[in-house]
């Protein structure tokens, strides 16, 4: 029996693994990263880690997968148009290479518990009165500097997607904010990596017409 | 089941997952391969737990959820400033900092 929901849950597991992958519409990819997260969390059932599995549902496949879906929906998730670099056909390559690396090690490693089924069964391993015990003694610090962590990251994500002023006339795309005149030598990243690349990128938009000043040929 | 399975499929979702991280161009669908692999490490972490007989592995597992939710709000704040400026939401376009 629990072999064939182990087979159910991993099966289900990889197919919205790969769906994540190749799915072109990224609305479509965090539903299949859903699915991924529900098998999983049968995953963490069979191994008997029930308040890992309740977490792994009610905070990523509700909280973080809405936040996703809300993502989406507001940068508009259009299908990406495919690409044409090199790391189209490295990455999987990476990732096959990858896994049989990370096989062998598997198969070769020495460790006696993995053709085994795991340790005797304690009552209560892995349910909320246990991980709570251990939170709150064991594993204080962790636990304080978890808290303190997703502290600093909600106070980060507002200060990064907060509206700004003056940041957003209608309808200016990149080519436009590239193009728009600025003082010559204002220490802008672009400058530093190259003056020549803005120089050429200013010269396609205003057909030649735009030069860099500096401050006295200006005057 | 042996436990040895449970890796198995640990590293193929981590595979998938890195593979999905270097094809892919738009950062959300980065951020989700991202969290394919966090979940890889999840299941062998609790996987591990199970073989030890002890819920340390499930505690580690706990804690990198959180750290997978902090880099998720992080992330997805990056995309929506990105997106409020009217940049291209694409990894490939985004190479200010490429000198």
């Amino acid at each position: 029996m629990s072999a064939v929901l182990f087979f159910i849950a991993a099966i289900c597991a990889i197919i919205g693994a790969i769906g994540v992958v190749t799915l072109r519409n990224p609305l479509y990819a965090v539903l299949a990263l859903v699915c991924h997260l529900i098998s999983l969390a049968a995953l963490f059932l069979l191994l008997r880690a029930e308040f890992v599995a309740a977490a792994q549902v009610v905070v990523y496949a509700g909280a973080v997968m809405v936040l996703y879906v809300f993502v989406v929906a507001y940068v508009g998730g259009g299908d990406e148009v495919a690409a044409g670099s090199s790391l189209r056909i490295l990455g999987p390559m990476f990732a096959v290479a990858l896994a049989i690396e990370l096989f062998i090690a598997m198969l070769g490693t020495g460790l006696s518990g993995i053709k085994g089924h795991g340790a005797a069964y304690k009552l209560g391993f892995g349910d909320p009165e246990h991980i709570g015990k251990l939170f709150l003694t064991d594993y204080l610090f962790a636990f304080e500097v978890a808290s303190l962590l997703l502290l600093v990251a909600a106070i980060g994500a507002i200060v990064l997607a907060r509206r700004r002023r003056g940041l957003e006339e209608e309808g200016r795309d990149l080519t436009e904010l590239l193009a728009t005149p600025r003082p010559s030598y204002t220490g802008t990243i672009a400058e530093g990596a190259g003056v020549r690349r803005v120089r050429e990128q200013l010269e396609q938009v205003h057909g030649g017409a735009t030069e860099l000043l500096t401050p006295e040929e200006k005057a | 089941m042996a436990l040895g399975w449970y890796l198995a499929v640990s590293v193929l979702i981590f595979c998938i997952g890195a593979g999905g991280v270097l094809v892919r161009r738009n950062p959300l669908v980065v951020l989700l391969c991202l969290e394919l692999m966090l979940n890889a490490g999840n299941l062998a972490l609790v996987t591990f737990a199970r073989m030890h007989g002890s819920e340390a592995g499930q505690i580690f597992a706990l804690i990198v959820m959180v750290v997978a939710a902090c880099e998720v709000t992080v992330g997805l704040g990056l995309i929506v400033a990105i997106s409020r400026r009217n940049l291209p939401v694409d990894v490939d376009e985004l190479h200010e900092l490429n000198g």
